[in-house]
């Protein structure tokens, strides 16, 4: 039987753009069928905005690559329609092991919070997650939505004019050009467009080469996150074994800086490898190995006039900590109701310098938490490793020594401090939901909060009267009154405050908050939240 | 909370005495490990981010800001 990323999902056909005597423009133009560039598409398309994405390849990723999706990202998928499969198919886990040596040196449990829909992470193979995005943009497209994926359309030169970007794309029928009033690019951490338009991508490369086998087998080890610093069969270095769904393993081993990349990949050099840590007696076929570098990067900014970058392209971390796709998502969720208000005219195209602030924020806070994993899990001098030693030596007895050990802090949504989009916190409410932050989901009967809140934006009132709609710069905010019987309810949107009234944006992030409806404040807020005031 | 910089500790000879006699025997890869491990144990103890970074600048050589 054929792999799911061996079969072509969204074949070549030729377009009619190819037989038109000028270069068609377009809406949107999307480049990269990734995650992040198929996020893009369907949040524009369910909206009713043209989106085309081009993507040199038909099929979906090779081999394993992102595999843990955090609850946000699942949060952002159920908006899109694909959060369902995902979930479906995933591997919820939030059991660990930590081990130093030869010895175990602690267990952990997640202890997800209850309360919520989405589970604190699921593992699933990107191609999967790949697959439920490309079936929900065609059956958006077989629904007459403005999507369409143009399969083996490979991007060969930019031009960027003050209100379009001329694209050559060449395909098996030759070259043809189109124009977009938007270019999203989404084309990963190697970004061809980024290379055409020349532009910056810099930070830190980490001196370390790490393998990634996917392994199938049917083993006895449980649904839990194992990873071994400086283990027998690995000495020196580190390890992670990690359940996919279908019996696939993800295996990590670090293998050094100092390696010839080519002799290490190969099936002879890395079985005896995966039998050393496995087991002589256990059976696995390999499915996909590859090995890579650390680099964490970022481009110093994501809006280039009408180009604008998300995910990989825009920023590169270490994979330890799951914020590689996670994050490419949340630029995705950020960017595309701000271009939407934008391309219709009820917002200026400086709303747009805010998901600059806003996602150069969150890589940084990415890059910073990814850097930090990295430094413990490779210690670059001798007294660092002195420390990272220590801890793991404490941690065997002592519970104050495990929140030090740092094998990736799993992602976590961005919070907006500071944004030019927030309005000042006039509650004295609970600091996870300031204004800044995205809603934590809470349980509401049989549906849940984020499910309720829809692609605008609402005002969500918490034992306060208010308007059942309120209109403000072409705006329409629906209301959504909820009365505080829910002690999870309670705990995250009121804290101590009797009531509470919510402006939550479109990406589900809180604009601003106040004890009571505030008509005049509550306008101001809205045309804060779109970059009027 | 400022950092502690005058005498604090009761009978001080005592307590270097137990400073170096648990060093004692040790070679120094395991000596440099031990003392890793207990400034992560004081560390905890202390708790207090001011206080430690106040300790680290102090430690460090240079006077702790106002």
């Amino acid at each position: 039987m054929k792999k799911i990323f061996e079969i072509p999902l969204y074949p070549y056909a030729r377009s009619t753009d190819q037989d038109a005597p000028e270069a068609i423009r377009h809406r949107v133009v999307i480049v990269g069928a990734g995650p992040i560039g198929l996020a893009a598409a369907i949040d524009l398309a369910q909206q009713g905005i043209e989106a085309i994405v081009l993507d040199d390849n038909d099929k979906v990723s090779f081999g394993s690559r992102a595999i843990c999706f955090a609850k946000r990202t699942l949060e952002i998928a159920d908006r899109l329609g694909c959060g369902q499969p995902m979930v479906d198919k995933g591997v919820v886990w939030n059991l660990g092991k930590v081990f130093f040596g030869d010895r175990k040196v602690y267990d952990f449990n997640l202890l997800p919070e209850d309360g919520h829909k989405r589970p604190a992470f699921i593992n699933l193979q990107q191609y999967y997650f790949e697959e439920y995005l490309v079936n929900r943009a065609h059956a958006l497209q077989a629904q007459g939505a403005p999507i369409e994926i143009r399969g083996r359309n490979k991007v060969t030169a930019v031009e960027q004019h003050d209100d379009h970007t001329t694209l050559h794309i060449d395909t098996p029928d030759g070259p043809y050009q189109i124009e977009a009033d938007w270019l999203i690019a989404c084309d990963g951490a190697g970004s061809p467009i980024r290379s055409m338009l020349g532009l910056d991508f810099v930070g830190r490369v980490f001196e370390d080469n790490f393998l990634i086998a996917d392994v199938v087998m049917d083993a006895d080890f449980p649904t839990e996150r194992w990873f071994w610093f400086d283990p027998p069969f690995n000495q020196g270095q580190s390890a992670l074994l990690h359940k996919q769904p279908d019996g696939v393993w993800r295996i990590d081993l670090q293998l050094g800086w100092d390696i010839d990349k080519e002799h290490e990949k190969k099936p002879e050099n890395v079985i005896p490898r995966l039998k050393a840590m496995l087991g002589e007696d256990v059976k696995f076929d390999l499915e996909w190995v590859s090995i890579y570098t650390f680099q964490c990067r970022r481009m110093e900014k994501f809006r280039h006039n009408r180009v604008l970058f998300a995910g990989d392209s825009a920023h590169q971390v270490s994979p330890f900590g799951a914020r590689g796709a996670n994050s490419g998502l949340q630029d995705t969720d950020n960017l595309i109701w701000k271009l939407k208000l934008v391309i219709d005219g009820q917002a200026a195209e400086t709303l747009l310098d805010s998901y600059d602030t806003e996602r150069v924020h969150g890589a940084q806070e990415n890059i910073m938490n990814s850097s930090r994993s990295t430094d413990f899990i490779t210690p670059k001098s001798d007294t660092s490793r002195l420390f990272r030693d220590a801890v793991l030596d404490l941690s065997e007895h002592h519970a104050f020594a495990r929140p030090l050990v740092n094998s990736g802090r799993l992602s976590l949504p961005c919070t907006y401090d500071g944004s030019p989009l927030n309005t000042a916190d006039a509650l004295d409410g609970p600091a996870r939901t300031r204004p800044g932050s995205a809603c934590p989901d809470v349980m509401l009967g049989g549906d849940s909060l984020l499910s309720a809140l829809g692609n605008g934006f609402t005002l969500l009132t918490l034992n306060a009267d208010a308007p059942d709609t309120l209109d403000e710069a072409g705006i329409t905010v629906p209301r959504l009154a909820l009365s505080s019987d829910d002690a999870a309810l309670r705990d995250r949107y009121l804290g101590a405050a009797d009531s509470a009234v919510y402006l939550i944006r479109p990406d589900q992030h809180v604009a601003a908050r106040w004890p009571r409806f505030d008509e005049a404040e509550t306008r101001a807020a809205i045309r804060r939240a779109i970059g009027k005031e | 909370m400022p950092l502690i910089l005058t005498p604090n500790i009761d009978t001080p000879d005592d307590f270097y005495a137990d400073l170096l006699a648990t060093h004692d025997g040790l070679s120094k890869a395991d000596s440099d490990a031990l003392n890793a491990r207990l400034i992560l144990i004081l560390a905890n103890h202390i708790g207090d981010r001011d206080v430690l970074h106040q300790a680290l600048v102090a430690a460090k050589g240079t006077p702790p800001a106002a």
